[in-house]
C-alpha cells in the first residue's frame, strides 16, 4: 500500500486557502497547516482595534480555519527576517508598500523548507490566477515556484487547471480532474464552493491578508522612514503604526493620539518609552510624542491633545505631560481650533 | 507529570499563542503548563489551539485583569 501523501498548507485566515486546503482533504491528502507571523498581519490585531470592532467574534482566523478543516496549523513567527523583504523586494513593491511577490516567495520558500524537514511532500497555497493585480498574474506564478525553490512540488488547486501539471498531479498523488480553473477577479466561485461546503462565517479581507495592501498604514510607514532617513523598523514601531490618529506637525516630532479607551490602553504600554500627555481637567486622550520635540513643540502637542479630548470647546485645559523617567508638570493651555490644524498634518 | 509557568504578558496575539505552541512542543504527555497573558484574545484563541492540535484546556479565568489559561499537553505535538 502507498502511503497518504502530504501536504503543507500555507493558510493566511481567507477563504481561499481554506478552500485550497479542503480540496486536498477530500482527496484523501494529510494535510497541515503554516501560518506566518510578520508584524503586519491582520491578524495580529491589539486590544484596540478590538475595541473597535467589538461586534465581531474575536478569534484569530487563520487558528478558526485550522479548526473548520480539522488540520493541525503551525504559527511561525518571522518578523526579523520579513525585515529584508518589506525593506528591500526584489521585485518592488504593490499599489501600496506591499511587496507581495518577494512575500510570496518568501513564504512559499520557508513551506518548502518545513515540508522538506518533516518529510511532507508538496505545498498548496490558495492563489487564484489573474486575481491580484501584480503577485497572481500568470507570469507572477512562476516566479514564486522558482525563487522559492519549490519548483513544481508547488500546487496552487484554485487554478490548477490553467497552469502546468505539477509533480503531485504528474505522480497521480492529486487527480487533476478534481482541481478547480478559478481565474480573475469574480469572488463568486469562491463564495459559492464555501456555501456548498457549509463555510459560512469565514474572514474576507478588503485588501489582502496585512496592513501594507492599505494606503493610510502605507503613508504612516513611509512617514516614518522618511522622517528617521532610513528604512529600518523595529516591531513596535510598526505595532503603533496600526494604532490611533497619528499627526505630525514638524519632521522632528509626531502625536499618536489614542481614540478609544482600548487605544488608550494599549498606548499606556508605552508610557515609559516616551514623552506622553493627557488632560487632568477633563477626559481626554492619551498621547504618545514620538521624536525630540523642542518646549514649543511640547506646547502645541499640549494644544492638540486639548483639542481631541472633551475640553475642546473649553478656554483653558490642564494638561499633564510626562516624560519617560516619570518626572511630569502640568501646562494650562488653550485647545487649538480645528480651522488651525492643516489637513498634511493627519498621516 | 511536571508543571510549568509560561509569561506571556504583554505580548499582542498571535504571539502568546506562538509562545505557548512553541513551549508545548519540548513537554511530555500529560505535562502541564499555566499560561498568563494580557490580550484579551488569548481567551479564544489558545483554546483553539489547544482543540487542534490535541491539547486538554482544563481551565481559562481572569486573575488580577491577566487571561489564565492551564492546559494539559496531549500527544506528541508533531512537527514544528
Ligand atoms: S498582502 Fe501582505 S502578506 Fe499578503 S502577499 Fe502581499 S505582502 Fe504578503
Amino acid at each position: 500500500m502507498t502511503r497518504a501523501r502530504k501536504a503543507v498548507a500555507l493558510i493566511s485566515g481567507g477563504l481561499d486557502s481554506l478552500l485550497a486546503a479542503r480540496l486536498m482533504l477530500d482527496q484523501g491528502i494529510h494535510v497541515e497547516g503554516l501560518n506566518f507571523y510578520t508584524g503586519f498581519c491582520v491578524e495580529g490585531h491589539t486590544h484596540a482595534i478590538r475595541e473597535r470592532r467589538r461586534d465581531k467574534p474575536r478569534r484569530n482566523n487563520a487558528l478558526w480555519v485550522a479548526e473548520q478543516l480539522g488540520i493541525r496549523l503551525h504559527l511561525i513567527e518571522v518578523v526579523e527576517e520579513y525585515k529584508a523583504i518589506v525593506i528591500n523586494p526584489k521585485h518592488g513593491y504593490g499599489a501600496n508598500l506591499n511587496p507581495c511577490l518577494d512575500c510570496k516567495g518568501f513564504m512559499v520558500g520557508k513551506a518548502r523548507a518545513w515540508m522538506e524537514a518533516n518529510d511532507f511532500d508538496f505545498i498548496i497555497t490558495g492563489e487564484v490566477l489573474g486575481q491580484r493585480p501584480n503577485s497572481q498574474r500568470r507570469d507572477a506564478l512562476p516566479v514564486v515556484a522558482r525563487e522559492s525553490g519549490a519548483f513544481d512540488r508547488l500546487l496552487r488547486p484554485l487554478c490548477a487547471k490553467l497552469l502546468a501539471p505539477t509533480l503531485p498531479e504528474r505522480e497521480g498523488w492529486v487527480d487533476r480532474d478534481k482541481l478547480l480553473a478559478l481565474n480573475g477577479r469574480n469572488r463568486k466561485p469562491q463564495i459559492a464552493l464555501a456555501e456548498s461546503y457549509g463555510f459560512h462565517e469565514y474572514a474576507q479581507p478588503a485588501g489582502g491578508c496585512c496592513f501594507l495592501t492599505d494606503a493610510n498604514y502605507s503613508n504612516r510607514l513611509s512617514d516614518l522612514w522618511a522622517t528617521r532617513g532610513n528604512k529600518h523598523y523595529e516591531i513596535d514601531d510598526i505595532m503603533l503604526l496600526k494604532v490611533g490618529r497619528h499627526m505630525r506637525p514638524a519632521p522632528n516630532f509626531k502625536l499618536i493620539i489614542g481614540r478609544e479607551e482600548g487605544e488608550n490602553n494599549y498606548l499606556g504600554g508605552y508610557r515609559r518609552r516616551f514623552v506622553h500627555m493627557t488632560a487632568t481637567s477633563h477626559n481626554g486622550p492619551l498621547v504618545l510624542i514620538e521624536g525630540e520635540p523642542t518646549d514649543a513643540d511640547v506646547q502645541l502637542a499640549a494644544r492638540l491633545t486639548a483639542r481631541f479630548g472633551q475640553g475642546r470647546h473649553a478656554d483653558k485645559v490642564t494638561i499633564e505631560v510626562t516624560d519617560p523617567h516619570g518626572g511630569s508638570r502640568l501646562l494650562e493651555v488653550s485647545p487649538l481650533p480645528s480651522n488651525e490644524i492643516p489637513s498634511s498634518w493627519y498621516l | 507529570m511536571n508543571r510549568y509557568q509560561l509569561d506571556a504578558r504583554n505580548l499582542l496575539c498571535p504571539m502568546p499563542v506562538i509562545r505557548t505552541q512553541d513551549r508545548m512542543a519540548a513537554l511530555q504527555s500529560g505535562d502541564i503548563l499555566e499560561v498568563r497573558c494580557t490580550d484579551p484574545g488569548a481567551m479564544q484563541d489558545i483554546p483553539t489551539w489547544c482543540r487542534i492540535s490535541g491539547h486538554e484546556v482544563l481551565d481559562s479565568r481572569i486573575e488580577d485583569g491577566d487571561v489564565v489559561v492551564t492546559i494539559r499537553a496531549g500527544g506528541p505535538t508533531g512537527s514544528k
